[in-house]
């Protein structure tokens, strides 16, 4: 099947010299390297006689029109004074020909749209900052509403997050944080046996596990797992227009969408870092027993004496507002989407990173504010 | 426009080769060997264990140049057809051949110059401008330089009648027509041999809707292109289409040219093209007589 290969025929006539157009021109068969490379050979630049040629097209197998484009380029744009075509192909031609046009070129940068530019990142993060504060206002005045009249709240909705959120994560938490125990125990033991402290082992886990490390872990994998399944789902809700469909029934969005959610978040978020710690423990334990055969009885009791339980309720504190960032930086983004694949793929990533740098930022904070309880 | 007007049985051609009822497979015959050709096609879905079967025994089979429109009921799985058409889904039973090679193997790499396809919403990507919209089946073959692409695509975008500046628009500026004709010329970017359109017309405005059937036309006609297409819009099937399929109890009760399938006796065909609607739009054979 060399058939197909586009390709020209010169030919030296007496009437002059003939043109004839071989094989398969189309687009498929252009781009094969071979074919293109041998073709722009033969077409690439056209003597200034060009145009006294016979062409003839006749013996085509078949042309589309980016084969008709590519000879009408190499003719420099212009007919041949002989042209031997079918109907089909004349007509081909002419449509390349009255539509060849230049592409009009983009609008060029000029220094005033780099200044504008500029302008529009401060509007941008003043739209960000008011966004932020009248979510959290409309949160506020939704709770009090739900406070007011709690038969009136969307309980359902509640539920069913709590089960989403909170449930379905039980198993991914209680592994990683399983793990981080079980790595830390065996870190620590190493160090501590240089200087022969290893009961402190107890301490470090328990401090460390307990205050730090249990609601940090939840707190990002529900920031990576929650965070953007809100984003994603409220953002859809507005790609398919549900939203408005929701604003037009007289259903308030904040009330309906972004309530049940914080607050399922308030709930699930220091249930799930008591659930990470106790897992990451358990590894801790398990490890030390193995390491250094610190037996898990002797780790409960030390456990009680080494942690005060403010650090438990510090705990429990922060997750919760852990949470509640969570869902409002989810929600937050989510409403700000535009009804565009890529506005949903670019939000969904802006609210991952965001609520889980500000989980670690609103961490460090806790830690400065909290230095002298519980340790 | 008078709705009483007379039915137009009496300007029928008489006898003709009316398809009897039953499976009313194409009635051409086989001489040109046929761009889809449909077997004794099953296809259903399962709902929470319940089976629901849509084509049972369909068969259908669309020449070279043909225009067919398909139509049927809600539900009766046009759409489903179409795309088992294009090897998006796989029937339970039977086979679909397209272009002389099984359906399935349609989505191969290549795919864009055997078929076009303009979906319903137009299926532009989000993320890249009109050009780079229409150029993308261009450039992923990866061998033909950029000035050529962009020729192509400003021939294709000026066929279906849009402007050149528009080529640097995203599509969510564009109007839903322009998203259609945007498609088109994306659909037919590798001249394909074949164009399916699911709802051309669904969405678009009358006058719109006028110009994208005399566009549709207009390019089946010069480009010599087999078109079949999924529409509700009478006005439609009336003005452009050279043959209608009609799919109903499952299978399709006939296919033939518009004027015979009205003639068709079956309580869908009678709802369908001789209620109130259907006698209104049929003013149109009277203005636009099918041609072929």
């Amino acid at each position: 099947m060399s058939d197909i290969q586009p390709r020209i025929v010169f030919e030296q006539a007496p009437q002059g010299m003939h043109a004839r157009l071989l094989g398969l021109w189309t687009a498929e068969n252009l781009a094969v390297p071979a074919h293109w490379d041998a073709l722009q050979a033969a077409l690439g630049d056209l003597p200034q006689e060009w145009r006294s040629w016979h062409w003839d097209l006749r013996q085509l197998q078949r042309m589309d029109h980016t084969g008709a484009q590519l000879l009408w380029n190499a003719w420099y744009r212009q007919w041949p004074d002989t042209l031997h075509t079918s109907a089909a192909q004349r007509a081909m031609l002419e449509r390349v020909a009255q539509f060849s046009s230049v592409l009009p070129p983009r609008r060029r940068q000029t220094a005033l749209d780099m200044f504008l530019r500029l302008g529009a990142v401060v509007v941008r993060v003043e739209e960000h900052v008011v966004g932020a504060v009248r979510l959290l206002g409309q949160l506020l005045l939704d709770a009090i509403q739900l406070v007011r009249a709690p038969r009136a709240g969307p309980w359902r909705d509640v539920s069913g997050h709590l089960y989403r959120i909170g449930a379905t994560a039980l198993p991914i938490t209680a592994l990683v944080g399983f793990l981080i125990g079980v790595v830390l125990a065996y870190l620590m033991a190493q160090q501590l046996r240089q200087f022969g402290a290893d009961a402190f082992i107890v301490n470090i886990l328990g401090v460390a596990l307990i205050r730090e490390l249990g609601p940090m872990l939840a707190a990002i994998l529900i920031a990576g797992r929650s965070g953007s399944a809100i984003t994603a789902q409220i953002g859809v809700m507005r790609v398919t227009e549900e939203l408005d469909a929701m604003k037009v029934m007289g259903i308030p969005t904040g009330f309906r969408l972004v309530l049940p959610r914080a607050i399922a978040l308030v709930i699930a978020m220091p249930l799930l870092a008591v659930w990470t710690t106790l897992a990451a423990l358990l590894g801790g334990m398990l490890a030390s027993d193995l390491v250094m055969g610190l037996t898990p009885a002797y780790f409960v009791t030390a456990l009680a004496k080494a942690v005060q339980v403010s650090n438990l309720w510090l705990a429990l504190g922060k997750s919760a507002v852990f949470g509640l960032m969570i869902a409002l930086i989810g929600c937050h983004y989510g409403l700000r989407i535009k009804p565009n694949t890529q506005s949903l793929g670019e939000g969904t990533t802006a609210s991952v990173v965001t609520s889980i740098t500000m989980v670690i930022l609103v961490d460090a904070m806790f830690a400065v504010v909290f230095k002298n309880v519980g340790i | 426009m008078d709705p009483h007007a007379p039915p137009l049985h009496g300007s029928l051609p008489p006898g003709g080769d009316l398809p009897r009822g039953g499976p009313a497979a194409g009635c051409m015959s086989t001489h040109p060997p046929p761009i889809v050709e449909i077997r004794d096609l099953w296809s259903g879905f399962r709902n929470g264990g319940v089976e629901t079967l849509i084509h049972k025994d369909l068969n259908l089979s669309i020449a070279k140049g043909e225009l067919l429109s398909i139509v049927g009921g809600s539900g009766s799985g046009k759409t489903v057809l179409l795309r088992q058409i294009l090897g998006l889904e796989t029937p339970m039973r039977g086979s679909i051949e397209v272009l002389g090679r099984p359906a399935a193997e349609l989505t191969h790499a290549g795919a864009a110059s055997r078929v076009g396809m303009l979906f319903q919403h137009g299926a532009l990507y989000s993320a890249f401008t009109v050009l780079e919209n229409i150029a993308f089946p261009l450039r992923e073959l990866k061998a033909l330089p950029e000035d050529l692409v962009r020729d192509a695509v400003m021939v294709k975008l000026q066929m279906v009648g849009l402007d050149p500046s528009h080529a640097h628009k995203m599509p969510a500026d564009l109007s839903g027509g322009m998203i259609k004709r945007v498609a088109l010329a994306r659909a037919l970017i590798m001249d394909p041999p074949l164009l399916l359109l699911d709802e051309p017309t669904a969405g678009l405005d009358p006058d719109r809707s006028d110009a994208f059937c005399t566009l549709v036309r207009s390019l089946h006609q010069e480009l010599g292109l087999t078109v079949v297409m999924v529409t509700h819009d009478l006005d439609t099937i009336y003005e452009i289409s050279t043959r209608v399929a009609v799919v109903a109890d499952k299978h399709v009760i006939v296919n033939a040219p518009p004027r015979e399938v009205i003639a068709f006796d079956h309580p869908f065909v009678r709802n369908f093209f001789l209620g109130g609607r259907g006698l209104r739009a049929m003013e149109l054979l009277r203005l636009h007589p099918t041609d072929v």
